[in-house]
C-alpha cells in the first residue's frame, strides 16, 4: 500500500504511539469510576482519544490523494545539530559536568561557546565576527541579566570565583 | 458611571513612573522583535517571563502585553519595507505594503499601518474595558460543568479558525492536554508519567515548550533555507503624511479593519493572525472606486485595513483571558503561565480581587499605543537600520537568550536538557506539517479541564449527563459541535483552505 501523504502518515503514526504510551502509561495509575476518578482517568481517557485520531490519520493519509505526496523533505542535520549542541553546551558550562569532572565554566564562558557554536549553523561562519559577536553578547548580557535584573548566575569558573 | 471610576483608577496605576517605564520597555521589545523576522511574540514572552519575577505583577503584565500589541506594530514595517512577513500577522500587508514601498509610497503605506493600528488598539481597549465587567458577571454563574464546556468550546474554536489540517490539530490539542497533566496529580498526590525524575514531579514547564517548540524550532527551520537577498527600502522613505486622497480611502476601511479584528479577536482562537486574513478578504470584495489602484499593486485600503484588524484583535483577546481565565490563542497561554507565576489565578475573580491590575492593565495598552505610534512613524528611521542586521547575528543571540531565559526560570540546567529535546520536537513538529499553537492552549488548559471535569463528576455522581442536562453547558457544546460541523461542510471546507491559501 502506498503512503499518500509522508506529513500525514508520519504525524499520525506519532499521534497513534504516543497516545497508546500515554494510555499504557495511565493504567498504572488509580483509574477510579466516573464520580470518583482516579489519576489514571483523565490521561486514559485522553490517551485512547489522542491514538484513534492518530489512526484516522494514517488511515486518511494511505487513502486520500495528494497532489505531490506531501513529502517531507530532508531534514536540515546541521542546524538541527549544532542549534541543540549549543544549547546543551552552554548548560554543561553553567551546571559543569561532574561525570568527567568538568566543573562550571559560568556565564561568559557558556556565552562564547553557545554563540560560536551555534553560528556554524549559519550559511558562512566568520571566526573573527563570531568572537566580536560573543564579546557584545557576553557584555550585553552582564549588563541585562546580572546587573540590572539580578538573576542568579554563576558568572565565572568556579575554580577562579571560587 | 463605574466604567469611568475603573478607568480612572486604571490611569492611575498605569501612570505611575515605573509601569510607564514597563510599558515603553514592553512596546519597545515588541516593536523590535515585530519588525525582526523570524521572532515571534510567543517565543519573546517565553524568554522574558523569567525576567520578570523580580517585577511586581502589574509592572510584569503590562511589559508582556506591551510586547503582544506591540510585535503587531512593528510587524508591518518589515512587510512593507523588505516584503518579509516580520510577524505572522503582518502576512497580508506584505501585498499591498510593499508595492507601495516600490512605488516611493512607503511612507504613506507606514503611516496608514500605524494610524490604523493606533485607532483600533484604542477602540479594542475600550471594548475591553465596556464588556469586562458584564462578561465577569456571567462567568460568576459558572459551575465546574460549564467551565468544562467553555474549555472544549475554546479548544475546538481555536481549531475551527486556525490555518491547516483541523483533525491534526484537534491531535495536537489533546497531546498537548496530556502533556499538561505530567506531574504530581493534585487530588491524589501521585506523581504521574515523571519516571522518577524529581524535577518532572512538578511538571514540564510550559517555558521550556514554548522555547523549544517555538524559539529552537523555528530559528532549525530558517536555518535550512538559504538566506535570501533582501531589498531594504531604507533611502525611500520620505514624506509620511498620506494625502487627503489617501485618508479618503484609507478612513472606511480602518474603521472595517477595526471591527472585524475586535468581534475575532473575542473569539478562541481568533486573535491578531485571523483578525487580519479577515479584514484583507473583506476589503479584496468591496468595490473598487474609479481610480483607485487596483489591490496587490499598492491598494493603501490592503494596508490600513488588515493591520488596523491586528491591532483591534490583540486587544480583545484579553477579553476571554482577563474575564473568563480561558486563552484564546497561544500568547495568552503564556500570559495564563505569567500570572501563575505571580500567583494571580486567571479567571473572573481577578477584577474583584485585583482591581488595579485588571484595570492598569487595560489603561496601559492605550498608553502603550500612543506610545507606539511615536515609535514607529517618527521614529522609523532606527528600525529601518535593524533591518539591516544579517539573521547570521540574529539567531546565536536568539538562541543565547533562550538558553539563559530557560536557566533561570528554575535556576536549574534540567530545563536546559528539556528545552533542547523540545527543540527537536519541535523541528519534527514543523517537519509534519503540524501546528504547535494548539499544543500550548491544551497544555495550558490540561490541568484546568482535568480539575472541571473531575468536580462535575463527583456532583453528579459519576452522571454523564450533567454536561447536557445544565442549559449554559448544553449550549457551550452545542455551540461547539456546531461549529464542528460548519468547517466539516465541503462547501465551507474548501473556501477555509482557500481563504488560508489567498496570500
Amino acid at each position: 500500500m502506498l503512503i499518500k501523504s509522508q506529513k500525514d502518515f508520519f504525524s499520525g503514526l506519532m499521534f497513534t504511539v504516543v497516545g497508546a504510551a500515554f494510555a499504557y502509561g495511565a493504567t498504572g495509575y488509580s483509574v477510579g469510576t466516573g464520580g470518583r476518578m482516579g489519576p489514571g482517568y483523565f490521561p486514559l481517557l485522553l490517551g485512547v482519544i489522542l491514538a484513534i485520531l492518530g489512526s484516522i490519520i494514517m488511515f486518511k493519509a494511505l487513502v486520500v490523494h495528494t497532489a505531490d505526496g506531501d513529502k517531507i523533505g530532508k531534514w536540515a542535520w546541521k542546524p538541527l545539530v549544532l542549534i541543540i549542541a549549543a544549547n546543551l553546551l552552554f548548560g554543561v558550562m553553567i551546571g559543569g559536568l561532574p561525570s568527567i569532572g568538568l566543573p562550571p565554566m559560568g556565564l561568559i564562558a557558556g556565552i562564547f561557546a553557545l554563540t560560536i557554536v551555534a553560528s556554524l549553523a549559519g550559511d558562512s561562519f566568520n571566526l573573527k565576527e563570531v568572537l566580536i559577536l560573543s564579546v557584545i553578547l557576553s557584555m550585553g548580557s552582564y549588563a541585562a541579566f546580572i546587573l540590572l535584573l539580578k538573576l542568579q548566575f554563576p558568572v565565572w569558573p568556579t575554580f577562579i570565583a571560587g | 458611571m463605574e466604567l469611568f471610576d475603573n478607568l480612572a483608577l486604571g490611569f492611575g496605576v498605569a501612570f505611575t513612573f515605573q509601569n510607564l517605564i514597563y510599558a515603553f520597555i514592553g512596546c519597545l521589545l515588541g516593536t523590535l522583535i515585530g519588525v525582526l523576522p523570524g521572532v515571534g511574540p510567543v517565543a519573546t514572552i517565553a524568554m522574558l517571563l523569567p525576567a520578570t519575577y523580580a517585577l511586581p505583577p502589574v509592572a510584569a503584565l503590562i511589559m508582556l502585553a506591551g510586547i503582544y500589541y506591540g510585535a503587531q506594530y512593528g510587524g508591518s514595517t518589515t512587510a512593507i519595507l523588505v516584503n518579509l512577513p516580520g510577524e505572522a500577522s503582518s502576512v497580508v500587508t506584505m501585498i499591498d505594503g510593499y508595492q507601495m514601498a516600490r512605488k516611493g509610497r512607503a511612507g504613506p503605506a507606514l503611516a496608514a499601518a500605524g494610524l490604523g493600528s493606533f485607532f483600533a488598539g484604542c477602540v479594542g481597549t475600550l471594548i475591553l474595558a465596556a464588556f469586562a465587567a458584564p462578561l465577569t458577571e456571567v462567568a460568576f454563574k459558572f459551575g465546574p460543568a460549564e467551565y468544562f464546556s467553555l474549555m472544549v468550546l475554546g479548544l475546538i474554536g481555536a481549531v475551527v479558525l486556525a490555518s491547516g489540517s483541523l483533525i491534526k490539530a484537534v491531535a495536537m490539542i489533546v497531546l498537548g492536554l496530556l502533556m499538561g497533566l505530567v506531574g504530581t496529580d493534585v487530588n491524589s498526590g501521585v506523581a504521574r508519567f515523571s519516571f522518577d525524575i524529581p524535577e518532572l514531579t512538578d511538571g514540564i514547564g510550559f517555558i521550556t515548550i514554548a522555547m523549544g517548540v517555538f524559539g529552537y524550532g523555528e530559528i532549525i527551520q530558517n536555518l535550512s533555507h538559504k538566506e535570501e537577498d533582501r531589498e531594504v527600502f531604507t533611502g525611500k522613505v520620505q514624506g509620511l503624511m498620506p494625502t487627503a486622497q489617501d485618508f479618503k480611502y484609507m478612513v472606511p476601511a480602518v474603521l472595517r479593519g477595526t471591527t472585524i479584528g475586535s468581534i475575532l479577536g473575542i473569539l478562541p482562537g481568533g486573535g491578531a493572525l485571523l483578525a487580519a486574513f479577515a479584514a484583507y478578504t473583506i476589503e479584496k470584495k468591496t468595490k473598487l472606486k474609479p481610480g483607485e489602484v487596483p489591490f496587490g499593486q499598492g491598494n493603501i485600503r490592503g494596508v490600513a485595513s488588515p493591520e488596523s484588524a491586528n491591532n483591534s484583535g490583540s486587544q480583545t483577546s484579553f477579553i476571554p483571558l482577563l474575564t473568563l481565565g480561558i486563552p484564546p490563542n497561544a500568547v495568552m497561554a503564556l500570559m495564563v503561565g505569567a500570572m501563575t507565576i505571580h500567583n494571580i489565578q486567571p479567571g473572573p475573580q481577578v477584577m474583584t480581587s485585583n482591581p488595579e491590575l485588571f484595570w492598569g492593565l487595560i489603561a496601559s495598552m492605550w498608553i502603550g499605543n500612543a506610545m507606539l505610534v511615536i515609535l514607529n512613524l517618527p521614529l522609523i528611521g532606527i528600525w529601518i537600520k535593524l533591518l539591516t542586521v544579517p539573521y547570521r547575528w540574529l539567531f546565536p543571540a536568539i538562541v543565547l537568550f533562550c538558553a539563559i531565559g530557560v536557566y533561570s526560570t528554575n535556576n536549574n540546567t534540567f530545563d536546559i536538557w528539556m528545552v533542547a529535546i523540545f527543540g527537536v520536537v519541535g523541528y519534527l513538529f514543523i517537519k509534519l506539517g503540524v501546528e504547535p499553537a494548539p499544543l500550548l492552549l491544551g497544555f495550558i488548559l490540561g490541568p484546568m479541564m482535568e480539575e472541571n471535569l473531575r468536580r462535575a463528576m463527583l456532583l453528579s455522581r459519576g452522571d454523564w449527563s450533567v454536561f447536557v442536562t445544565r442549559p449554559l453547558s448544553a449550549s457551550l457544546l452545542a455551540a461547539a459541535a456546531v461549529l464542528l460541523v460548519i468547517v466539516m461542510l465541503p462547501a465551507v471546507k474548501s473556501k477555509r483552505e482557500e481563504a488560508f491559501v489567498e496570500e
